[in-house]
C-alpha cells in the first residue's frame, strides 16, 4: 500500500496541470488588457513616437499576440518574471525574497485558525444545543462578516496603542533587531537555527497579531464545517459500534469519530485558502507586512505592472500547489481515495 | 432455566422526547436469559425490539430516557451503573453485532485494527500479542487469508465479510452475552444462512448466551431456545419456540405466524395483519394491539394489562387469549 | 435500520392542521420562522434600515459628507458630530451615511451581474450536458484556480481603476458560485415529471428552461444572493482599501477605513471605527439574511 501514495501523488500532481495552464494563460491576457500603452509608459513622457515605437519593438509589443506568449511563456520557464519599473530589479527576484513573509504569515495564521477552529467545532458537536454550540454558531456567522483589514486595525488599537502588548504594527522585526540568516526565509526558524533568541522573541511579538487576525477570519468556515461533520460522524452506525465495544471516549471521539469527520474539513481548505491568501494582502498593507501581497500593493500604486502579473501569477500557483497539497492529505487520510487511484 | 438468569430486564420503560411529544417506545418490558441461552425477540418494524437492545447496551439516543424498570447483567444493574464500569463490561462481557455491517465498521480503519482495539482496551494485551489475536479472531469467523484480510479496509470487503469481521470484534475478548441486532439484513440468502451458522456454532463453543433480533419469525424459529414477540413496545408474548409455535396464546403471535412463509403453506394462505402500529404518542389503551385485534371485547379496554403465565415458561400479554 | 433509537421525524404541522392554501401556508411558515429565530427577524430589519439609508441616505446626512474643515480636523465624536470628524475636518456619520448607497449599489450591481450569467451558464450547462457542460465547467474551474480576491485585484488592476470594474470583478469571481448551484439544482431536475410533460407538449428548450426550470431552482439561488451579498460588500471594500476602484474623495466604507488606518496608531480610532464597524453590520446582516431565507425555503438545511 506504501507504493500507491507516490503514485497518488503523481496523478494528482498531473490534474493539476490543466490549472497551472489556466492561470498562466488568464495571467497573460490581464496583462495584455492594460489600459494605456507600456511603451508609451516605459518612454517617458518626453519621448518622441519613433523613442516609443523602439522601445514597443525591443518589449516586443508589436508582435502577434500568440508569439508574445510564447515568449512570455518561455520566459516564465526560465524564472523571468519582467523587470519592476519602480525597483528596476527582476520582479522573480523580488517575489522569492518576499514570498517567505508572506508564506509564514498564512501558515501561522492557518495553525492558529486550526488550532481554535477544530475543538471548537467538536465541542460543539459533541453538546449540541448547549451554551458552547450557540456560541460557535455566533462566532461561524460573526466570522465570515468580519473585514480582515478592520480587525486588524481594530487590534492594533486594542493591543497596540491602548494596552501597550504589541510591537508597532512596522513589519517582521523590531527596528532594534537584525534579521538572521537567511536558511528558509521564516524568521521564526531562522532565529532558532541562528540561536538568536532576540530575533526570535522580536518575530514571534510581530507576527502574534496579524495572524491572529488573518487566522480569526479563517476559523468561521472551518468550525463551521467540522460542527456539521463531526454531528454527522457522531450518530453513525460505525460510532454506535465502538461504543457498543466499550472503547473510551477518548479513543472514540479521536481515533474514530474526528479522524473520519476532518476529510470534509480537508475539502473545504482549498476554499479556506483562497479566503487566506486574498486576505493575507490585506493584512499585509494593514501591519506593514513586507510579503508579496505589500509588494502588489506598492506596484499598483506606482503602476507598475510586471510586479503585479508576477505577484497574481505566484498566488495562484501557491493556490493549486495548497489544493495539490490538500489532495494528498486526503489521500492519506482516507484509504478509499488512495486504493482508488 | 436454571440458577440466576445471566440478563434480567425487569419492567423497563422508555420513551423519547421529541419535538412532537414524547414517544413511548418501550413499556414494562420484562424477560430474563439464561447463561448459554439463545432467545429470538420477533416483531414488525418499530415495535422496539432494537431500542431494547441499545437500551441494554446502554448507547441509546440521548433523547432516550428509562422512565422504570431495570436491567440486571450477572445482577449488576446496568442502567445506574457508571459509564466507566459499562464501558469496562461493552465488548467484553457483553458485545453486539448488527445490521448494515459495512457501515458499521470505521470505514477508514483496517478491520484488524479495529479487533486490536478492542483487545487493547479489554484484554490487557501487548500490541503484538493483540494484532495475533485478531488475526486468530478473523480465522475463527472463517475469513480465508486472515493475515492479509487484517490489512483490508471495509469497502475492500463484501458485505458478508464485514459481518464476519463484525463477529469477529464482538467475540474478541469471549463475551457471555451476544446481542445480534438483524444480523442478516442486507445480506444475500446464501450468506444470511452461513452468518447464522456461524454466530451458532460460535456460541455453542463457547457457552454464550445470544439475543437475536429479527422481524422474521421463520429465523428465529430456527436459532432459538424461546421466542419473545413484540408488538408496539410492549412483549406480548413468550414462550420455548416449539410451543410458541404449536400454541400460541397471543392472538398478534398467532397472525404473525399466519404471515409467516413455510414449507406446505402457499402464498394465498398467508394472510397480512390488518392496521399498523399504534401512534405511541400521546395516551395509549392499556393493550396497544387492542385496535388491530379481531377479538376485541370490552374487557380488553378495561384496567391496565399485565402478563401473566398461560404455562409454565409461557407468559402472555393479553385479556383474552387464545 | 427500520427500527433505530432516533423515532422517525413527526408530520409537520400543515399534515395535522387543516390544509392551508399555498400562499397562506408560507407566509405562517415565515411567521413560524421568525418568531422562532428572533435573530432573522433582526436581519431583516437591518436589511430595511440599510435600504432606507440607500435611498434617502444624502437627505438625513446631517453635513455635506465632501465639505472639508481643516479647522474641525480630526475631532473626537461629540454632540455636533456623533461619530467625530476625519483628517480633512469632513463629518464621519454624513460619510458613513451617504456612503451606503454607493457600497449596497456596487455589491447588488455585481451581485446581479453575475447571478443572472452565472444562473444562464449553470442552466444551460445542466441542461445540455456534454460539450456546453464541459467548456464552461473548464471556464468556472479556470476561475476559481485563483484565490478569488487575488483575481479580482488582478482584473481591476488589468481594466483600470473605476467603479464599473469593481463590479465586474466582484461578478467574476462570484459567478462559479451560481454556476455550480444552477447546474446542480437543474440537472437535479431535468428530467422531473414536469419538464417532461413541458417538452411532451411541444414547448421548445428556450421555453422550458424559462419558464420550467428557473422558477423551480429560484428559491436555493435566493439563499446564494444573499449569502454572497455579504461577501461582495467584502470584496469590494477590500478593493477599495488597497487603493483599487473607489477614489478618494468618495465616500465609500472600505476607503474610509484606509484613511482612518495611518490614525489609528496615534489614537483617533473614530475615523477608522465607525465606518469598518457599518461595514461589518451590514455583512453580518446579509449573511444573518441569507442564512434565515434558508430557513424559510428549505428547514431540513438548518445548520
Amino acid at each position: 500500500m506504501a507504493s500507491s501514495v507516490p503514485r497518488m501523488v503523481g496523478r494528482r500532481l498531473l490534474a493539476a496541470l490543466p490549472s497551472i495552464v489556466a492561470v498562466v494563460v488568464v495571467t497573460f491576457l490581464l496583462t495584455r488588457a492594460l489600459p494605456g500603452d507600456p511603451a508609451a509608459f516605459f518612454a517617458g513622457p518626453a519621448a518622441t513616437p519613433e523613442a516609443v515605437e523602439a522601445i514597443r519593438h525591443s518589449l516586443g509589443l508589436d508582435r502577434p499576440l500568440p508569439v508574445q506568449f510564447a515568449s512570455y511563456v518561455a520566459g516564465l520557464a526560465r524564472g523571468d518574471f519582467g523587470t519592476s519599473l519602480t525597483t528596476g530589479q527582476p520582479v522573480g527576484a523580488e517575489i522569492l525574497q518576499r514570498l517567505p513573509a508572506s508564506v509564514e504569515l498564512t501558515l501561522a495564521g492557518l495553525v492558529l485558525a486550526l488550532l481554535i477552529a477544530v475543538p471548537l467545532g467538536v465541542a460543539a458537536a459533541t453538546r449540541p444545543g448547549s451554551w458552547i454550540d450557540h456560541g460557535a454558531r455566533v462566532v461561524s456567522t460573526a466570522g465570515v462578516s468580519l473585514p480582515v483589514f478592520f480587525t486588524g486595525l481594530l487590534a492594533t488599537y486594542v493591543f497596540y496603542y491602548l494596552l501597550g502588548w504589541a510591537p508597532a504594527p512596522m513589519g517582521r522585526l523590531d527596528l532594534f533587531a537584525t534579521a538572521p540568516p537567511t536558511v528558509t526565509g521564516f524568521y521564526l526558524i531562522d532565529s532558532l537555527l541562528a540561536r538568536d533568541l532576540e530575533a526570535f522573541r522580536s518575530a514571534f511579538a510581530q507576527l502574534v497579531l496579524p495572524a491572529l487576525t488573518l487566522g480569526l477570519f479563517a476559523v468561521a468556515p472551518i468550525a463551521r464545517m467540522t460542527r456539521a461533520s463531526m454531528l454527522g460522524v457522531l450518530s453513525s452506525d460505525f460510532i454506535r459500534t465502538a461504543r457498543a465495544s466499550g472503547l473510551s471516549s477518548g479513543k472514540v471521539l479521536f481515533a474514530y469519530a474526528l479522524r473520519n469527520a476532518l476529510l470534509p474539513v480537508v475539502t473545504t481548505m482549498g476554499m479556506v485558502f483562497s479566503f487566506l491568501l486574498g486576505a493575507n494582502v490585506l493584512v499585509e498593507k494593514v501591519f506593514a507586512w513586507p510579503g508579496i501581497g505589500s509588494y502588489a500593493i506598492e506596484s499598483l500604486i506606482a503602476s507598475d505592472y510586471a510586479p503585479v502579473q508576477g505577484f497574481i501569477l505566484t498566488m495562484a500557483i501557491l493556490y493549486v500547489l495548497l489544493n495539490l497539497l490538500i489532495d494528498v492529505l486526503y489521500g492519506l487520510i482516507d484509504p478509499r481515495v488512495r486504493i482508488d487511484a | 432455566m436454571t440458577g440466576t438468569p445471566l440478563l434480567d430486564i425487569d419492567g423497563l420503560s422508555l420513551s423519547f422526547r421529541t419535538r412532537t411529544g414524547t414517544v413511548k417506545a418501550l413499556e414494562a418490558v420484562t424477560l430474563s436469559l439464561a447463561k448459554g441461552e439463545t432467545l429470538g425477540v420477533v416483531g414488525e418494524s418499530g415495535s422496539g425490539k432494537s431500542v431494547l437492545s441499545f437500551a441494554v447496551m446502554g448507547i441509546s439516543d440521548p433523547a432516550a430516557t428509562v422512565t422504570a424498570g431495570r436491567v440486571l447483567f450477572e445482577g449488576q444493574d446496568l442502567l445506574t451503573a457508571s459509564s466507566k464500569d459499562l464501558n469496562a463490561l461493552r465488548g467484553a462481557e457483553m458485545a453486539m453485532i448488527f445490521q448494515n455491517p459495512r457501515v458499521a465498521l470505521n470505514p477508514i480503519r483496517p478491520v484488524g485494527r479495529q479487533i486490536e482495539d478492542v483487545l487493547l482496551r479489554h484484554a490487557g494485551l501487548t500490541r503484538a500479542e493483540a494484532r495475533e489475536r485478531a488475526v486468530e479472531m478473523l480465522r475463527r469467523v472463517r475469513i480465508p487469508d486472515p493475515q492479509r484480510r487484517a490489512n483490508a479496509y471495509p469497502f475492500e470487503m463484501s458485505g458478508g465479510m464485514c459481518q464476519r469481521v463484525m463477529i469477529a470484534l464482538a467475540l474478541a475478548c469471549s463475551p457471555k452475552l451476544l446481542i445480534a441486532d438483524e444480523p442478516t439484513t442486507g445480506l444475500d440468502v446464501t450468506t444470511q444462512a452461513a452468518i447464522m451458522d456461524l454466530v451458532d456454532d460460535l456460541a455453542k463453543e463457547t457457552q454464550m448466551a445470544t439475543i437475536l433480533i429479527t422481524h422474521d419469525l421463520g429465523l428465529a424459529a430456527q436459532h432459538c431456545d424461546r421466542i419473545a414477540v413484540m408488538h408496539a413496545g410492549h412483549v406480548v408474548e413468550v414462550a420455548p419456540t416449539a410451543e410458541l409455535f404449536a400454541a400460541p396464546r397471543h392472538p398478534y403471535t398467532a397472525r404473525l405466524i399466519a404471515t409467516t412463509p413455510r414449507p406446505g403453506v402457499t402464498l394465498d394462505a398467508l394472510e397480512p395483519i390488518p392496521g399498523m402500529l399504534p401512534d405511541l404518542r400521546g395516551t395509549l389503551p392499556p393493550c396497544r394491539y387492542a385496535a388491530r385485534c379481531g377479538r376485541r371485547e370490552p374487557v380488553c379496554d378495561g384496567g391496565a394489562l399485565a402478563a401473566h403465565l398461560a404455562a409454565p415458561a409461557h407468559s402472555v400479554l393479553c385479556a383474552r387469549p387464545l | 435500520m427500520t427500527d433505530t433509537a432516533t423515532p422517525a421525524p413527526a408530520p409537520t404541522t400543515a399534515a395535522i392542521a387543516p390544509p392551508l392554501s399555498p400562499a397562506a401556508a408560507t407566509l405562517k411558515h415565515i411567521r413560524y420562522v421568525l418568531s422562532e429565530n428572533p435573530v432573522t427577524a433582526m436581519s431583516f430589519a437591518g436589511f430595511g434600515i440599510m435600504i432606507l439609508l440607500g435611498i434617502f441616505g444624502p437627505l438625513i446626512a446631517p453635513y455635506d459628507p465632501l465639505a472639508s474643515d481643516t479647522a474641525a480636523a480630526l475631532q473626537p465624536p461629540s454632540g455636533a458630530h456623533w461619530f467625530g470628524t476625519d483628517h480633512l475636518g469632513r463629518d464621519i456619520l454624513s460619510r458613513v451615511i451617504v456612503a451606503t448607497r454607493l457600497d449596497l449599489t456596487i455589491s447588488l450591481a455585481a451581485v446581479i451581474l453575475a447571478f443572472v450569467v452565472g444562473s444562464v451558464a449553470g442552466v444551460l450547462a445542466g441542461f445540455h450536458g456534454g460539450v456546453t457542460d464541459r467548456i464552461i465547467g473548464r471556464l468556472v474551474d479556470t476561475i476559481m484556480a485563483f484565490p478569488l480576491f487575488v483575481l479580482a485585484m488582478g482584473i481591476v488592476a488589468a481594466l483600470g481603476n473605476t467603479i464599473g470594474n469593481i463590479v465586474l470583478a466582484t461578478a467574476v469571481i462570484n459567478i462559479p458560485f451560481y454556476v455550480r448551484m444552477a447546474r446542480a439544482e437543474t440537472n437535479a431536475r431535468r428530467e422531473a415529471g414536469f419538464v417532461e410533460a413541458a417538452r411532451l407538449s411541444g414547448n421548445g428548450t428556450f421555453r422550458i428552461l424559462g419558464w420550467h426550470v428557473f422558477p423551480n431552482i429560484l428559491p436555493p439561488m435566493m439563499v446564494q444572493v444573499s449569502l454572497n451579498m455579504g461577501y461582495a460588500i467584502l470584496n469590494a471594500a477590500g478593493l477599495s482599501f488597497i487603493g483599487l476602484g473607489v477614489r478618494p474623495p468618495t465616500p465609500e466604507w472600505g476607503i474610509m477605513v484606509a484613511e482612518g488606518a495611518g490614525y489609528i496608531v496615534s489614537g483617533e480610532w473614530w475615523i477608522a471605527l465607525f465606518p469598518g464597524t457599518v461595514l461589518m453590520l451590514a455583512v453580518f446582516c446579509f449573511n444573518l439574511l441569507g442564512d434565515g431565507l434558508r430557513d424559510i425555503i428549505d428547514p431540513r438545511r438548518r445548520t
